[in-house]
């Protein structure tokens, strides 16, 4: 036994091989290129199986982490990834966008001494190995229920519900306003983090399971809330997301060539603006282009610019790295990449040329100041430290706030100062009856594993609702 | 789904078109617009509604042929189907009896100017309607716009038909011979409705106009028509797409307008080239 668990411990993490960074600067493939099947079970095979798993309390959909990875280990890859399917819908992308560092793999009880198991990656493994082996089981339903439930938005919280909904013997039916369904998935984060063909099977795994989605719906306009409880649904979610961009309100910001990340990743990954003109949706594709934000969308958008061409391809941040809220990785990839961070620094204007075209970004250096109700230290500008850096495209990634179309058209519902839905509890159940919500439209921009845990809750609550319904 | 019932040019380079789209049809109000996509490669680009049939389920769009996008869908005929018809969007024209209304149509303007007139007239507006075109080959809609005005005047800009001039002299005349008006509509090209606007500032007349800015989602995520108004940023899509047009930096939209210029051209050199070797 003691010679076992030495043995264990020698196993090194196995790393992932990546495309290099010289080359990927360069294409829109996917960074990481995933285990090979001696990888993977030479990780799985580094956990060592605790009878009382701190990982699982760590994930927000409570994956059996230990069973799932005990299967790999054993080279039952399917049963792993059917194990998975149990309580998450979405493995293949949770394993490549979850911030498993701060998740599963924080608590992992190898990370104490040395590196915990590499949760995220073999999570990865076992969701690709399912889908590249072609087949794909659909599990068994519950008989029908009788009940119709409608879900606004088809983004992680609205799709984990639906999942878990259908699979119970409700009549599930997703309205997505864009032309295809995934949300942040699909407009949001780029190929190289999540190829579209991973979202898309996975879509269709839902529609298998019996999910109707109809895309080019937007509720508060084509149909209300109310309109969907006349039409016959006993309940509706409210997954729409919190799509509204924010911007900064400096002089200058609607010169052309100025970006939100939202639009700018929109082109380039629901539209595919990055293959025109085979796509037809046009991109600018700056020479310098800068990025306003510390965060993920911030790196993706970053990434995306120098895929585009940047020569030179800027991340400016107000506070420094230390408070940056991208995940770790993500800095480390742009880093590798060759995008240039300039820390403590915030755009105060924008300089026109004659054409109404950004040439310019005036910024001013910033130091850190005392703390402020988040915590992190605030940042305060240097008086007197203005330069300007040359650029010609600009990706504005400093937030995004609620979209207020479904609370405009949605008498009764109650919404706070910002703009989000209030919910009762994590159940999601908001002011009107049979209504429910979750994911950023409650909570503001979170993660897309927050979102579906939203949906996971909200999905016990609405099953519950129905079948008291259906007594009643 | 999204069938095309009937397509026909009403210019050399302008088509109308009745889709299928039943939703649409029955909750559009005037002044609300739908964005299309005629194949899954497609941009999306937004076009108002100038008409619906919620019996039938039809909504009827009319576009004038500049792009690739606009190349691609004139060719496109009944019975074909559109990729996608996502609508209606925008605030509805806020129609009320403002009593005496002036409406300003130029170009292809003047069929999104068309429903604003037929719901002030239903309104109980006493409607005078201005349309005005290059040339009168190129004029549409004046029979129908007729049939829903209390008057009608038609100018072109090299007086091959009505008034000889342009929309903003014949607004300057009625103003100047003293009629009664309570409010002006003024959709067209961009600077027209600037000119039309500087028109009406001296006399406090209010005077809405109806902004076409690029759009992507079209539903308030993207921010890609936002416009300043009152010195404000609005997002054209969900807080307009009409505006107060004394309060509207022109100037910002036409430069916006351009901002994809070069890649306007790439694509429709492109496309042209796919078209002779089809």
């Amino acid at each position: 036994m003691t010679d076992k668990k030495k043995k264990k411990e020698k196993i090194p993490r196995q790393s992932m091989p990546e495309q290099d960074p010289k080359v990927r600067a360069k294409n829109f493939d996917e960074v990481p290129l995933g285990y090979t099947e001696e990888q993977a079970v030479l990780e799985a095979k580094r956990c060592i199986q605790c009878k009382k798993p701190l990982c699982i309390a760590g994930c927000p959909v409570d994956v059996d982490i230990p069973g799932f990875i005990k299967l790999i280990a054993e080279r039952d890859f399917i049963g792993a990834a059917l194990k998975l399917k149990e309580t998450n819908a979405l493995p293949a992308i949770c394993g490549r966008v979850c911030p498993q560092e701060d998740q599963c793999e924080e608590v992992c009880i190898l990370g104490k001494k040395g590196e915990p198991v590499a949760i995220g990656r073999l999570e990865r493994f076992a969701a690709d190995y399912e889908r590249e082996s072609g087949n794909i089981m659909i599990p068994e339903v519950a008989p029908p229920t009788g009940k119709k439930v409608a879900m606004v938005g088809a983004g992680p919280a609205g799709l984990t519900i639906a999942g878990d909904l259908v699979k119970l013997g409700h009549d599930v039916t997703i309205f997505e306003a864009l032309h295809k369904a995934g949300g942040v998935l699909i407009y949001g984060i780029p190929e190289f983090r999540l190829p579209k063909s991973i979202v898309d099977a996975e879509v269709d795994y839902l529609e298998k399971l019996g999910v109707k989605i109809i895309t080019n719906a937007v509720i508060g306009r084509v149909k209300m809330v109310d309109e969907l409880f006349d039409e016959g649904f006993d309940a509706v979610f409210l997954g729409v997301g919190a799509g509204a961009p924010v911007f900064m309100n400096i002089p200058g910001e609607n010169l052309s060539g100025i970006y939100s990340a939202n639009e700018y990743l929109t082109r380039s990954n629901l539209m595919k603006a990055y293959r025109f003109p085979e796509y037809d949706t046009p991109i600018v594709r700056g020479k310098n282009v800068a990025v306003v934000g510390g965060g993920n969308v911030a790196m993706d958008s970053v990434r995306t610019a120098l895929r585009l061409g940047a020569e030179n391809a800027y991340i400016i941040y107000r506070r420094t790295d230390v408070e940056m809220p991208a995940r770790i990785e993500e800095v480390h990839h742009a880093e590798e990449e060759g995008v240039q961070f300039k820390l403590l620094t915030n755009p105060v204007e924008y300089i026109s040329d004659e054409d109404g075209w950004v040439k310019g970004m005036k910024c001013i250096r910033m130091e850190l100041g005392e703390p402020d109700e988040s915590g992190r230290r605030r940042p305060v500008p240097i008086k007197d430290s203005e330069f300007v850096i040359d650029v010609d495209t600009v990706v504005v990634a400093v937030g995004t706030m609620a979209n207020p179309v479904i609370a405009a058209t949605t008498p009764g519902l109650e919404i706070n100062r910002w703009g989000y839905i209030v919910t009762k509890d994590e159940t999601g159940e908001t002011s009107r009856k049979g209504v429910y919500a979750g994911g950023d439209i409650v909570t503001g921009s979170a993660t897309v594993i927050l979102a579906m845990g939203a949906g996971r809750k909200a999905a016990g609550a609405i099953d519950e609702y129905l079948r008291n319904k259906e007594q009643g | 789904m999204n069938r095309i019932t009937e397509k026909i040019y009403l210019s050399e380079n302008v088509v109308k078109m009745v889709v299928e789209a039943p939703d649409v049809a029955r909750k559009r109000k005037a002044g609300q617009f739908i964005v299309l996509m005629t194949d899954e490669k497609g941009e999306r680009i937004p076009l108002t509604i100038v008409d619906s049939d919620a019996e039938k389920g039809t909504i009827t769009l009319i576009f004038q042929i500049v792009g690739k996008t606009t190349s691609c869908l004139a060719e496109m005929n009944e019975g074909d189907t559109l990729f996608t018809v996502l609508g209606p969007l925008g605030h509805p024209t806020e129609i009320e009896n403002f009593g005496t209304a002036v409406c300003v149509g130029g170009g292809v303007g003047i069929g999104v100017v068309y429903p604003v007139i037929k719901a002030l007239k239903e309104a109980g507006n006493k409607v005078t309607s201005i349309i005005g075109a290059r040339t009168k080959d190129i004029l549409i809609l004046e029979d129908e716009i007729r049939a829903v005005s209390d008057e009608l005047i038609v100018a072109t800009d090299d007086g091959s038909y009505g008034v000889h001039g342009f929309v903003t002299n014949v607004l300057q005349d009625l103003i100047d011979s003293d009629n009664k008006i309570d409010i002006v509509f003024a959709i067209g090209p961009v600077p027209m409705m600037k000119f039309l606007c500087e028109v009406t500032r001296p006399y406090g007349i209010k005077t809405i106009v109806s902004l076409n800015p690029i759009m992507v989602d079209a539903t308030g995520m993207c921010g890609a028509c936002r416009v300043s108004v009152e010195g404000k940023t609005k997002f054209a899509c969900v807080d307009g797409p009409e505006f107060d047009g004394h309060e509207v930096d022109f100037d910002l939209l036409t430069n916006r307008l351009r901002t994809y210029l070069d890649q306007e051209k790439t694509a429709m050199e492109d496309y042209r080239c796919k078209c002779n070797d089809g």
